[in-house]
């Protein structure tokens, strides 16, 4: 009887101090995250002035701002996003739709996961041979189709996981009136899986935006406002790992600042795009 | 009468058929753009791999297989081996792994079984916050935050706590930099966190609730249920999350730049600078001056790529698998 009750005992003690560890593993999940913020709005918020984003990065030891970091960043998402998007968004539509059950399917998906966790550095050194070897020099076009390779298999697993949500009997109704198989797609399907593939666009340009390593050897870095393309062009996260390992406080502090942007930018648009599909889920 | 009623229908025949005709068009049309870019995909990948090669066949010659073995690196003679960042990258991706699986699991039973469920979501979305974090702010934060505090308090107390047990002193010895091999891989643990913990509370939530209800209705503890059965329910599709997340502690760059020291050598002791295969590259890259540095450099990027698509495949053929049970 005692040794039944002091087994009870010894199991119950156990899964006590498991359980205590699970909650302190959480705890420290999002410790972390209160760090990183912290520490990131303390240094960086300093920082934050007009100044930061109307005047051209600063040569050392002087003051300025980070406009045409910023500037070079959004556009060079921008044509990201615009080259990368509709790539994605018709490679999900042939997995979802025209070849659902084709072998070239399997083999895209799996690939295609490949892809969205291959590391970006690699992205950069293919885009390096591709680009800026042949062209000569650095320039903001092979920056950018260096992000739009990072959007694709975002894009792309959004795309085929929201239209095969969408249920068959839609698309049937359709077919049923006589329209068209892209009509189909185009007006039933996509209009259905809109809020999803809506989130995965935003996902793309909250990863892009923060990107650097694809950067570091395509676009490179300006040290002036530059709005030509075929030249090398300044970026945040460039201009953030430049600043920051450099000797001058001036930098160090626009680095804080221009990270504490980038990711409160980042972070508000994952949230964004979270709330999209949220709602989805409560329907 | 009949007469032009049978021109209205033979000419609404016409636009009819003509119509038909377009929409078979477009939809020609539209299915060839789709799978055009469905293969667009393949070519991507297909032309990193090719790109890859060809950029780094003039330092694969000249060196062959000792370009794997070799420790040096000097860009002055030109002989460059890949030995030294690979070896940091093993060894920083598998300490990270080590410390955050344990984490991950953890909290992934903290939100499955533990958590209030009106917490559950908000707390899931912070600890994927942490994944969306640019890995470049990791570096900042990890360079001028983490690394003093490291320096100052932790690694001074590790150091002497083992000075006096043979093996461990040599692991853990020298004069605490703060940035080093041990900085770069708890760096790296908390950025795969969120892939281990999302994944692995995923799988979790593929286990039949008949099974766990039936170890609960046997008088088993939380714990036991998750030890006994959920657990090795979800072995492989926990293992395929470690598999990704050390895909991605792998490849990992920014981060790691900023925290590793850069020295091209191999040391014993964690706490000594080292450097990574991505580390190098984005150091080196754009100052490498000469053809058969930039060739080594790419050579590098080569390995990397080789290593992780094995990794990252591994890790997609089993989480594949458990997907396969849970849709049976």
């Amino acid at each position: 009887m005692s040794t039944a009750l002091s087994l009870h005992r010894s199991r119950k003690r156990k899964n006590g101090v498991m359980m205590a560890l699970c909650v302190v593993a959480a705890g420290i999940g999002l410790a972390w995250l209160a760090l990183i913020l912290g520490a990131l709005i303390y240094k960086g918020l300093s920082g934050v002035s007009l100044a930061v984003f109307t005047q051209m990065t600063p040569p050392p030891g002087d003051a300025g701002g980070l406009l045409n970091a910023i500037y070079g960043s959004i556009v060079m998402t921008i044509i990201g996003i615009v080259v990368g998007t509709p790539i994605g968004v018709l490679a999900g539509t042939y997995m979802a739709e025209y070849g659902r059950f084709s072998r070239l399917t399997t083999i895209v998906r799996f690939i295609n996961d490949i892809l969205l966790s291959a590391p970006s550095i690699i992205v950069g050194l293919f885009v390096y041979e591709l680009l800026v070897r042949p062209m000569g020099h650095f320039s903001a076009i092979a920056g950018a189709v260096a992000l739009s390779i990072l959007v694709i298999p975002v894009v792309v697993r959004t795309t085929e996981d929201m239209l095969n949500l969408v249920p068959n009997a839609l698309r049937e109704a359709g077919t049923a009136i006589g329209a068209p198989r892209w009509v189909v797609i185009r007006s039933v399907a996509y209009r259905a899986a809109m809020s999803g593939i809506v989130t995965g666009i935003l996902l793309a340009i909250a990863r892009i935006s923060g990107e650097t390593a694809p950067l570091l050897f395509t676009a490179l870095n300006n040290q002036f406002w530059s709005s030509n393309l075929n030249a090398p062009m300044a970026s945040l996260p460039v201009t953030i790992f430049q600043f920051a390992l450099s000797p001058y406080e001036e930098w160090q502090q626009l680095a804080w600042t221009g990270a504490l942007i980038i990711t409160l930018t980042v972070l508000g648009l994952s949230i964004f795009a979270r709330s999209l599909t949220g709602r989805r889920e409560d329907r | 009468m009949s007469a032009a009623s049978e021109a209205v229908t033979a000419s609404s025949m016409r636009t009819r058929e003509a119509t038909v005709r377009r929409f078979a068009l477009t939809d020609t049309i539209f299915r060839s753009a789709t799978r055009l870019s469905a293969i667009l995909v393949l070519v991507i990948l297909g032309g990193v791999a090719i790109s890859l090669f060809a950029g780094s066949w003039q330092a694969l010659s000249k060196f062959g297989f000792s370009f794997l073995t070799t420790e040096a690196w000097n860009p002055v003679t030109e002989n460059f081996g890949a030995l030294a960042p690979i070896y940091g990258t093993l060894v920083t991706s598998a300490i990270a792994i080590l410390i955050a699986v344990p984490i991950g699991i953890g909290i992934a039973v903290f939100l499955t079984e533990l958590c209030p469920r009106p917490l559950r979501r908000p707390i899931g979305i912070a600890v994927e916050l942490l994944a969306g974090i640019p890995s470049i702010i990791y570096g900042i934060w990890g360079l001028f935050v983490f690394a003093p505090f490291l320096q100052t308090t932790i690694q001074p107390f590790i150091i002497w706590v083992f000075k006096g047990i043979p093996g461990l002193n040599s692991l853990f010895a020298g004069p605490p930099y703060g940035i080093g091999l041990l900085t770069s891989s708890l760096i790296l643990a908390i950025m795969v966190l969120p892939f281990i913990t999302s994944i692995t509370k995923d799988v979790f939530d593929t286990v039949p609730a008949v099974l766990k209800e039936s170890a609960y209705g046997i008088g088993c503890t939380t714990w036991e249920v998750t030890r006994r059965v959920v657990i090795p329910y979800t072995r492989v599709g926990i293992m395929g999350g470690v598999m990704l997340g050390l895909g991605r502690a792998l490849g990992e760059t920014m981060a790691v730049t900023f925290v590793i020291g850069n020295a091209h050598r191999i040391s014993a002791s964690l706490f000594a600078p080292g450097t990574t295969i991505s580390a190098t590259i984005a150091n080196e890259f754009t100052e490498a001056d000469g053809e058969l540095y930039t060739s080594s450099l790419v050579a590098l990027g080569l390995i990397l790529f080789i290593i992780t698509f094995v990794i990252l495949a591994i890790a997609r053929y089993m989480l594949l698998r458990i997907d396969r049970r849970a849709g049976a």
